[in-house]
């Protein structure tokens, strides 16, 4: 296996203009964020709502591209000024799948226009192997060849998700951004969309990066996770390793919030105090020291980088300096 | 987690798609939902009624006026109609004061009313739209300069500027007609640009931009289609409203010139014999009253009909 997406030092600057007079404020959404994905994996990210997940999404589908830092996919540079002339061929390699399955399709076009409109752009394809194509992909996904000629609203929320998975998997991408692909779905239908997912990844050889808040499901899919805090990682690592044994602060106060059906399972609830920083002001040092039970001076001032501790990748002093109670706490 | 492995074992990928009625029954089911909701307006099914009707007529003029709307009869000078004393039944609404039987006219108007109504129409939908959809879509100063202009159009009172846009370019017809579309048209570029502003952030015009749809495609062939609704009724309240200032500027002496039997000119032409005779002014006004507020209705219906939040389910 080889790394298929390296990201080095990835930052994306907004400026929030402030009226006329005012200096624009910079919002830095995602801050120097380091990590590779690997060919045929899945790379779940998680963190709260504004941790730059999104952004992240944005960047590596060249919606935006980032204001510092090097991306490169499937050999291709992305520089920071821009995608060039290399922007088609990585459109070819790189899709989404957006959260919200009402708004990614196109009220006004029939779903067999939808699933063309990729090839139309970017193949010289006749209409009539265009229309094989989508046909041929309608089955992939588990619809039928008759649902070719109708209009998105005719379709449940579960069936929209596998059209707009079939949309992103016209142009035969080797890596699929899935961006909150079920939290909008049933959890029934979460499941089959989480199957589906599963089937084309193993008969496609697809590399996921999925994004989500919701840990049992990232459980479910991942190779490996990414946690972010405040538009940084903080915490990469193995799924098993990570939750079996979370390392940073915020994992594993991220880990102990979600809910588990079994009272037996259920660990002592670390109970986070405060509120997430504003992201135009970062406490200096660790953006979590403010939040942080186990915060010293150092972590108020310097800055913790990614460091290897063991199978994982963590951004913490507690953890550098082995003042973290609980480390070495078996897998029970 | 448990729910995720607890639905594992009893599906199967594609066991929900549900067997659902063809296109095309839909799309007449859609047409028939349609004329539901705009029938419930009875207001809009009277003015549509009448609407056809006057296209008929317009259209059959040559066919169903009795005399030419421009041959002078010197022998009926400003003859009443037919129920009055003195009228007579072959000049059934009476003549003007230089002997033209005014129904002939008022028929061959209806041509001309619908013509500049559609022309005026077209002019300020096309343009309008082409400009609020670049206003909206590429946003910045390009958005800022552009609705700036359209703010300097629409604070003057439209009828003096449109006067004064024909008194620039000189009276007639079709001079009249591009004065009143760009007085209507700043009307098409906010509504265009205000919903293309809500559709380009939505997430099928971002997943448009991933697959590569270059910026005129995403414009017109993904977002504008999603912006018609409210284009659709405005255009319609803007043709009565394109009648009515020709109309008006016909009166003024500024639109269509003597003898075009168009409805706002012999207005201004019958305006000194308001007291002796007055059927020469009654009924060029009646059938400008009778269009404008036909029209109006139907664009009362359509709003309706179109508007989703007046829906019931």
């Amino acid at each position: 296996m080889n790394a298929i997406v390296t990201a080095k030092d990835l930052s994306q600057i907004y400026e929030v203009k402030r009226g006329v007079f005012a200096k624009p404020l910079e919002l830095k959404a995602v801050k120097e964020a380091s990590f590779t994905v690997q060919e045929g994996e899945t790379l779940a990210i998680v963190g709260e709502s504004g941790c730059g997940k999104s952004t992240l999404a944005r960047i590596l589908t060249m919606i935006e591209s980032p204001s510092e830092g090097e991306l490169v996919i499937d050999g291709v540079t992305i520089a920071a000024s821009g995608a060039g002339s290399d922007a088609k061929r990585l459109r070819s390699i790189v899709q989404i799948v957006f959260q919200n399955p009402y708004g990614a399709l196109n009220p006004r076009q029939k779903v067999g226009a939808i699933l063309e409109e990729p090839l139309k752009i970017n193949t010289k394809l006749s209409a009539g192997e265009r229309r094989k194509k989508a046909e041929a992909m309608l089955a992939e996904v588990g619809l039928r060849p008759e649902h070719y000629g109708r209009y998105p609203h005719m379709f449940s929320g579960g069936q929209r998700q596998r059209i707009a998975i079939a949309r992103a998997l016209m142009l035969e991408p080797k890596i699929l951004v899935l961006d909150e692909p079920v939290s909008a779905l049933d959890v029934s239908i979460q499941a089959q969309i989480l199957n589906l997912l599963a089937d084309l990844q193993e008969r496609l050889n697809l590399t996921y990066i999925f994004i989500s808040h919701d840990l049992s499901v990232v459980k479910h899919v991942a190779n490996r996770v990414m946690v972010m805090y405040l538009g940084r990682p903080v915490e990469i690592a193995p799924k098993d390793v990570l939750y079996a044994e979370p390392k940073h602060p915020y994992t594993r106060a991220l880990l102990s919030a979600t809910p588990a059906t079994r009272p037996e399972d259920r660990g002592e609830r670390i109970r986070l105090t405060g509120e997430l920083p504003s992201p135009f002001n970062p406490p200096p040092g660790c953006s979590f020291n403010p939040r942080c039970p186990y915060a010293n001076d150092r972590c108020r001032s310097e800055r913790p980088l990614l460091k290897r501790h063991g199978a994982s990748d963590v951004a913490c002093f507690a953890v550098d300096e082995g003042r973290l109670p609980g480390l070495e706490k078996d897998a029970a | 987690m448990s729910h995720i492995e607890a639905q594992e074992a009893g599906e199967g990928v594609g066991a929900d798609v549900p067997d659902r009625e063809p296109a095309k029954s839909m799309r007449r089911q859609m047409l028939a939902e349609f004329w539901y909701y705009f029938s419930e307006n009875k207001g809009a099914v009277v003015g549509l009624v009448v609407f056809i009707a006057i296209v008929l007529i317009a259209l059959a003029a040559p066919l169903i006026a009795p005399h030419s709307p421009v041959l002078q009869n010197r022998n009926a000078l400003l003859i009443p109609p037919f129920w009055q004393e003195g009228g007579s039944t072959a000049y059934l609404l009476g003549t003007d004061a230089v002997g033209r039987d005014i129904l002939s006219r008022l028929i061959f108007g209806a041509q001309y009313s619908l013509f500049i109504g559609v022309v005026v129409v077209v002019i300020a939908v096309t343009v309008g739209i082409a400009v609020g959809l670049i206003a909206g879509y590429v946003g910045g100063w390009v958005d800022t300069v552009i609705m700036r202009v359209m703010d300097i159009i629409l604070a003057f009172p439209s009828l003096l500027l449109a006067l004064v846009l024909v008194a620039v370019l000189g009276p007639g017809l079709v001079n009249a007609m591009i004065a009143i579309s760009l007085v209507l048209q700043p009307h098409f570029v906010r509504l265009t640009r205000a919903s293309v502003m809500a559709e380009k952030n939505r997430e099928y015009v971002t997943a448009a931009r991933v697959v590569g749809a270059s910026p005129l495609r995403l414009m017109v062939v993904t977002i504008l289609p999603n912006c018609l609704g409210p284009l659709i009724v405005q255009a319609t309240l803007s043709f009565s409203n394109a009648i009515l200032d020709a109309a008006a500027l016909g009166f003024l002496g500024m639109g269509a010139q003597p003898p075009t039997p168009e409805w706002g000119t012999m207005l201004a032409e019958a305006r000194e014999f308001i007291l002796r005779a007055w059927w020469v002014v009654t009924f060029p006004g009646l059938a400008i009253l009778v269009t404008v507020l036909a029209i109006n209705l139907v664009g009362d219906g359509l709003r309706d009909a179109l508007d989703p939040k007046m829906k019931r389910s």
